[in-house]
């Protein structure tokens, strides 16, 4: 139904050091395009140095209804963090 | 830029459950309640849906259709910096266009469907662009006005309750400010000129004021769709209430701008602590919403010329990405140009 080119999602490392984050999408005719657009785009004041660019519909996502089986599990096991373990104030380094 | 409360029929007739369970529209009312964020895959009425991709795709028009008026004095810039800055802010406001229709491609409509209603007229764009820019003050009186208008408007939008509109919002309002700031440096350097650049600050002024207070859309009273807005937490305030805040920053602006504001009741209230206004004439924004301002039929050919343009050239990607798996032309990395410079001699 729709002539548009293929929709990309756009990640940009904001600099070195740190991991590329998801920004957006644009529409692009290939990869390449995809880039420069995400260029145009999304780094107008020097929000990147690196950009990723990936098909949308290469992106597999899990699904909204499936959230509570998927994470619910999760949140009983709060042993999984350090401050549900009561140590004595005396002791130190811990 | 520019989003702009316009009363256009949507689906709102529809009950809130059509196309999902009681349960699941009374899930959705609580998350709504929590301020949770709704995202692009949960489930949501079709009308809260249907609502966004109408208020998102017009506020996404109003970007794009806001280029034309500013791009008209690009080539007229009165300095290399005035012009530098005016292509940074039309090409923001292209950028902001494209935040906005992704955002409102992920509730399911296609770019090319949205690009289509803007283009055979029936999609509303904010009614601001179809005023014409008749001198450089203009671009100082858009900036400081529409720009301002448009902050005041889109700031509580970044706590709207959908995701993605949240998000294209937060990334807008940060880029905007500078579009503001540079407008009122426009009008202080034209304020401050002779007497006839004094003129022109005022004659720009005295065009803008009252098309920007429109802006807002109309007066809460005869708003159809704020209520239901506000419900959802898409709107915050109410267009009157965002009004009436845009008017009480803007007076004393222009007070130091030694400009008159071309309301001759304009008054401050003690006892509210406001600026009054005397009354909008909504005939004029009626009018113009329907196509019959001054510049409504320029601006829609100037986009579909642009559109018809384009054509060969779009035509021309998608052939190229078709010959080339859609990977297209990759730069050629350092360590080719290394080896093809080593080898170069053994061609010679």
């Amino acid at each position: 139904m729709s002539d548009d080119w293929p929709l990309f999602e756009v990640f940009i490392r904001a600099r070195s050091g740190l991991e590329h984050k998801h920004v957006g999408s644009l529409h692009a005719a290939d990869a390449r395009m995809a880039i420069e657009h995400a260029r145009d785009v999304y780094t107008r004041r020097q929000e990147g140095v690196s950009i990723w660019v990936v098909r949308s519909s290469e992106i597999v996502a899990s699904d909204p209804e499936e959230a509570e089986a998927l994470f619910e599990p999760a949140r009983d096991k709060v042993y999984r963090h350090p401050t549900f373990y009561a140590i004595p104030e005396e002791v130190k380094n811990l | 830029m520019y989003t702009q409360a316009l009363d256009s029929p949507t689906p709102e007739g529809r009950p809130a459950t059509a196309g999902g369970s009681a349960a699941l529209a009374g899930r959705f009312e609580e998350r709504i309640e929590r301020d949770e964020k709704i995202e692009p895959k949960d489930w949501m009425p079709e009308a809260y849906r249907q609502t966004l991709i109408r208020q998102i795709s017009q506020h996404a028009h109003s970007e794009i259709v806001g280029m034309l008026p500013e791009g008209n004095w690009i080539t007229r810039a009165p300095s290399l910096r005035r012009k530098a800055v005016l292509i940074a802010k039309v090409q923001d406001e292209g950028g902001h266009g494209m935040y906005l229709y992704s955002a409102a491609e992920t509730l399911g409509v296609a770019r090319s469907e949205m690009l289509e209603q803007l283009l055979d007229g029936r999609a509303k764009y904010s009614s601001i662009f179809n005023y014409p820019t008749l001198t450089w003050a203009d671009v100082g009186a858009i900036g400081w006005l529409v720009d301002g208008a448009a902050i005041m408007n889109q700031i509580p939008i970044c706590r709207c309750s959908y995701g993605p509109y949240a998000r294209a919002m937060v990334r807008i309002c940060k880029e905007e400010s500078f579009h503001q700031r540079q407008g009122f440096e426009i009008m202080l350097a034209l304020a401050r000129g002779t007497a006839e650049q004094r003129a022109m600050a005022q004659d720009a002024l005295n065009r803008w004021w009252w098309p920007s207070l429109m802006m807002f859309g109309p007066s809460d009273a005869s708003s159809t769709h704020t209520a239901q807005s506000m419900r959802w937490r898409i709107k915050r305030f109410t267009n009157d209430e965002l009004r009436q805040k845009f008017v009480d920053i803007t007076v004393p602006q222009a007070e130091f701008l030694g400009l008159t504001v071309p309301d001759p009741a304009l008054r401050w209230d003690e006892a509210g602590q406001h600026y009054l206004t005397g009354p909008i004439d909504w005939s004029e924004f009626k009018a113009v919403l329907q196509g019959n301002g001054p510049c409504n039929q320029e601006r829609l050919q100037a986009r579909r010329a642009a559109h018809e343009a384009g054509a060969w050239v779009r035509e021309a990607a998608a052939a190229y990405a078709a010959k080339h798996g859609g990977r297209g032309a990759q730069p050629r990395s350092a360590a080719d140009t290394t080896s093809q410079r080593a080898e170069a001699p053994r061609h010679e």
